[in-house]
């Protein structure tokens, strides 16, 4: 793949991973303000978390959104700045984008599975 | 000081290339332009100065320089809507090398046009008949918004992009690029899209907008920019990139 369709296919997951963040945060935001007027413990927060699909898809859509939009955004500063060689840079930030998802996914998994 | 003169600060260069401001009072007169008083330095105080300028209307992008820290055409610039108490400082053109005192050297902000294929690409040659453009179509409305460029330099020597990455091929060239795209008569644009994408095209880009604001024409660089953008990534999608 030429470097100019590779830099235009990650400008665009960059821009399409922020409209979705866009909107899980105000999900995410809304929710938790609804959610404990009148306090909620951790215990009832899982309660109605675990064994919730919805809330699994939705976290899981927030976290791969999140794993892609970061190391993007990351990699664009570390360029321009720290003129790291895109070697590094990319390998590096693929490596953290992998460890956002894992790390991102197995609470989602903690969260939501029974 | 008396106030009907005004202290220009103004960058001098020596022989080897270092620089330093110099001092200089110069009367005051009505409508007076920053070009008029770096003229009047040169041919009144000291004529070693080095300067560039040509139509002196705005035309002709030759005359821009840094007036208090911002890029400005200095020949339609008034000295009474820029100078800060009195005193005006007049430097040469950030984001290019300075050949001389206020003299910069334009190559590389012209030789990114012609990276960006800032150039016609006929599709017909001069025996078919002649293009019928309508005025009021998208694509010539778009043309329009951009085509009254003057190259003077003033969105390159403003943008922190060109500054932080040196290959960027910076608002100029993209507007450029952006009025071609949308020209109908042009057959280029699979390659012209092709060299704007990347993180030395418009991809690097963070739409701070100094271009715009700064643009002595008011064209808007960062909608042309963002026009970019969208067909790059389409292109890309369609697997239409080179």
């Amino acid at each position: 793949m030429s470097a100019a369709r590779r830099e235009a296919l990650l400008w665009l997951a960059s821009r399409v991973s922020a409209m979705i963040l866009a909107l899980c945060v105000v999900v995410h935001l809304a929710t938790m303000i609804v959610a404990v007027r009148g306090g909620l413990t951790a215990a009832e927060i899982l309660g109605r978390t675990r064994g919730s699909m919805v809330w699994a898809l939705f976290y899981g859509t927030f976290v791969i959104a999140v794993a892609v939009h970061a190391p993007l955004g990351l990699r664009t500063v570390l360029g321009e700045s720290a003129r790291w060689p895109e070697r590094v840079l990319d390998m590096g930030l693929l490596l953290f984008g992998i460890l956002v998802l894992f790390t991102g996914l197995r609470a989602v998994v903690a969260v939501t599975m029974a | 000081m008396p106030t009907d003169s005004l202290a220009a600060r103004v960058w001098r260069t020596d022989i080897a290339g270092a620089g330093a401001f110099v001092s200089y009072v110069v009367p005051r007169s009505p409508s007076q332009t920053v070009l008029e008083v770096v003229t009047y330095i040169q041919r009144r105080l000291d004529p070693t100065l080095a300067y560039r300028f040509a139509c002196r209307v705005g035309m002709c992008g030759s005359c821009a320089m840094t007036v208090n820290g911002k890029a400005r055409w200095t020949c339609r610039t008034h000295v009474q809507a820029v100078a800060r108490d009195g005193v005006l400082e007049i430097a040469p053109l950030a984001n290019l090398p300075v050949v001389r005192d206020l003299v910069t050297d334009m190559r590389e902000f012209f030789d990114k046009w012609a990276r960006a294929k800032g150039h016609l690409t006929p599709t017909t040659t001069r025996h078919d008949p002649l293009a019928r453009v309508a005025p009021d179509s998208d694509k010539r409305r778009a043309v329009d918004a951009g085509i009254e460029c003057i190259g003077c330099g003033v969105c390159y020597a403003s943008c922190d992009v060109v500054r932080w990455n040196p290959r960027y091929l910076g608002p100029a060239a993209l507007n450029r690029a952006w009025t071609l795209v949308n020209d109908v008569r042009d057959g280029g644009n699979r390659e012209r899209l092709g060299a704007v994408a990347g993180d030395a095209g418009c991809h690097a880009c963070h739409t701070q907008q100094t271009c715009t604001e700064r643009c002595p024409k008011h064209l808007t660089p960062t909608a042309a920019i963002a026009g970019l953008k969208r067909l790059t990534a389409l292109a890309a999608l369609r697997g239409e990139l080179p």
